[in-house]
């Protein structure tokens, strides 16, 4: 019954994607896209209630549904809900593309799709495939555009992550090959068995594997300094393919590093290896504050930011314990919903404005008191500041540093966090406080355009106010089962 | 375990298969001719069919002589004919741009070689496995990998990034024929489709770019930055 659940998701979201392309007419796409967004958030809530507390496998083992699989589908369904709805108003202003806007759709299902279907492999290497297949779609939508631009952010995208997970599947041979010594030269690749064979396998080979799939899937996360694709795609695609690669794609890839930190928890190489996490995510996080600070592009700007929200979400993981993970959790959902928002305010403003300069855009308020307000209020969300999601989940994520080996990370997290605060809102400052433009803009904004923004807005402010109970308890549940206790 | 048990000629022959793969990379090194490269890179395909063809049927997994056709058909055919078709469409016969010559950029790859070839050893000694063709292909998988990343490095045509990453995938696809030939069958086949599925995106992506950009070299994508 609950597989029929998956099921349903996959032929509902398979079925926007065929009917978009062969409907021709960008109406009935939307309308398909978004009505296959809704169903699929609904049946993703059924799949978070009825999943039962331990991993069930099914169709010869080759599928797996999990608390954390179907968190990070959750998260998913989320933003893929808001940026169906929000697309309608932000793709309809696209000009000239009206002939084309169907095949954007039908790609924007087909991406949803190669999504919903990474975090429920049970098969490493299928999981691998299910992550290159979200980049060749997702490259199409990047370059939807056509501009030279969005060409040239499509091209660097699929090299440097093709290039990034051919490591992570030389990691998985690698792997496989650490359990033919034990299981023989032919045994079922699932999760599970790795986890099996880890403790009995070759600590350097383990090693060596480990950090090839870390960087290599950590090039989709987006770590620095594997990060150089994510600013590009990020700020090039149209607003909602960025909020889907930010607050969807990003959580799919880290679902992987994460079920391989798994494998090798009970080695003797998982202090190591939970370092390197530690390392790459503190490094991220001194990249973004870096390029965030004397960013000059609106949308450049957020996708720095979501290089610093990985970074913090490695930082959780790679502590560890029930804190660590439970923080790291909280904030795939905080950060998917924070980071839709900002994304579709800076896509209402690039157009408003017709500039995707920081310097261009000003007295944002003025000009658009409700969308300006909610972007405002985002922009604090996302920095971490009370009292929204990111501030309780950061804070936990921080607690959980406190307690693990690497408790330095803390200290140097909690400095790049102010840094961020600072650079990031005053940025802000400048588009709503600044001088006035010399030419105001005349855009009108539609319920459609504004809409996402308010009810991501006010997700996260109860989120932030109200970390409630239930949540509290399913997270803990996924951190007992990941075992980082 | 095939790597325990092999007899002297069936190592040898697959030591030999081995060499000439590593070999015909440093042959697209060496090159200033992207038709070259694709021949090099045909040829390369072929040797590993042959290798997988060699290993399933002298160690007994007969799926893996099905895989071999497929290599043979996909990589080695079908690949290279797209590419080809890539090239003509383009009319890019050479790589203009080379950081480096060819001849230290084949300096290069040797000495990347006997990088791999020292944390191949290094892994040999740890597991028991120096007597046997384990090292060699590790050793050749290291090494193909990271001669891809230096042709991506290098190369500046939207031509020769397809053929780096190329390169990176027969190395994985070479080594593992050999480490663990008896890893699914779905998995190997998906990942065949899987790269038709990327050769095909970056055709049309080189397409894109001919048109939008007006320039298929990565020393002109230069308008995103910081």
């Amino acid at each position: 019954m609950i597989w029929n659940v998956l099921y349903a998701i996959w032929i509902i979201t398979a079925l926007a994607m065929v009917g978009s392309w062969i409907s021709r007419r960008s109406r009935v796409a939307e309308g398909l896209n978004l009505a296959a967004a809704v169903i699929d958030f609904v049946l993703v809530v059924v799949l978070l209630i009825a999943t039962p507390g331990h991993p069930i496998t099914a169709l010869n083992h080759y599928l797996l549904l999990d608390d954390f699989g179907v968190w990070v589908m959750f998260c998913l369904a989320i933003v893929y809900l808001l940026a169906s709805l929000y697309a309608i108003g932000y793709m309809r202003w696209m000009h000239g593309e009206e002939t084309r806007l169907h095949r954007f759709y039908a790609l924007f299902a087909a991406f949803a799709l190669t999504m919903f279907f990474a975090p429920a492999q049970n098969n490493p290497g299928l999981y691998w495939i299910a992550i290159d297949l979200t980049t060749i779609v997702s490259a199409f939508l990047v370059g939807f555009q056509r501009a030279p631009e969005s060409i040239e952010a499509a091209w660097k995208y699929i090299v440097i992550v093709s290039a990034g997970l051919g490591l992570a599947l030389l990691g998985t041979v690698l792997f496989y090959w650490a359990g033919t010594f034990i299981l023989g030269p032919v045994y079922d690749m699932t999760w599970a068995n790795l986890a099996l064979v880890a403790p009995k396998a070759e600590p350097l080979l383990l090693l060596l594997a480990f950090l090839l799939v870390l960087v290599g899937f950590g090039t989709k996360v987006g770590l620095a300094p594997m990060h150089t694709w994510l600013p590009d795609a990020h700020s090039e695609g149209p607003a909602p393919v960025s909020a889907m690669l930010s607050g969807a794609l990003l959580n799919c890839a880290m679902l992987g590093i994460v079920r391989y930190l798994q494998i090798i928890e009970h080695t003797t190489i998982e202090a190591t290896a939970r370092t390197a996490l530690v390392v790459l995510g503190a490094f991220s996080l001194l990249v973004a504050a870096l390029f965030i600070s004397r960013q000059t592009i609106i949308k450049r700007l957020a996708a720095y930011s979501s290089v610093e929200h990985m970074g913090v979400i490695a930082l959780g993981f790679g502590f560890g314990g029930p804190l660590g993970v439970i923080g790291a959790l909280y904030h795939m959902l905080n950060h998917s919903l924070t980071k839709s928002l900002v994304f579709f305010g800076a896509g209402n403003m690039m157009h408003a404005y017709e500039s995707k300069e920081i310097a261009r855009i000003r007295r944002v308020l003025r000009f658009f008191p409700r969308s300006g307000a909610l972007w405002l209020a985002g922009a604090v969300a996302i920095t971490g500041a009370p009292p929204f999601g990111l501030f309780l989940s950061e804070l936990t994520i921080l607690r959980g540093g406190m307690q693990s080996a690497n408790p330095w990370a803390v200290w140097w997290m909690a400095v790049l966090l102010i840094v961020i605060f600072i650079g990031f809102l005053n940025h802000f400052r400048a588009m709503f406080f600044g001088p006035r433009p010399e030419h105001a803009p005349h855009l009108k904004l539609r319920f459609v355009h504004v809409a996402p923004m308010a009810v991501a807005l006010a997700a996260i402010l109860l989120l932030g106010l109200w970390w409630l109970p239930p949540i509290w308890a399913h997270l803990a549940a996924i951190a007992t089962q990941l075992g980082g206790v | 375990m095939l790597i325990f048990h092999l007899g002297g000629v069936q190592a040898s022959l697959f030591s030999l298969l081995t060499i000439i793969a590593l070999i015909l990379a440093f042959v697209m090194l060496g090159s200033h001719w992207i038709k070259n490269h694709i021949l090099a890179f045909a040829a390369e395909s072929w040797v590993i069919a042959a290798l997988s063809a060699a290993i399933g049927l002298s160690g007994h997994y007969p799926e893996l002589v099905f895989i071999a056709a497929l290599t043979a058909l996909f990589r080695g055919t079908l690949l290279p004919y797209l590419l080809v078709r890539i090239v003509n469409g383009l009319g890019q016969n050479r790589e203009f741009t080379p950081l480096l010559q060819p001849a230290s950029s084949v300096v290069l790859g040797g000495f990347l070689v006997l990088f791999s070839y020292a944390v191949a050893e290094k892994l040999g000694v740890r597991m028991n496995l120096m007597d046997s063709i384990a090292v060699l292909a590790l050793t050749a998988m290291f090494s193909l990998k990271l001669i891809g990343f230096l042709m991506l490095v290098l190369r500046a045509e939207a031509v020769s990034s397809i053929l780096g990453l190329l390169v990176i995938e027969n190395g994985i696809f070479l080594g593992s024929q050999i480490l663990v030939p008896g890893m699914p069958l779905l998995l190997e086949m998906v990942i065949l489709f899987d790269l038709l599925i990327i050769v095909s995106t970056f055709g049309m992506l080189i397409r894109y770019l001919h048109k939008e950009v007006g320039s298929t070299s990565s020393r002109d994508l230069t308008r995103l930055v910081g």
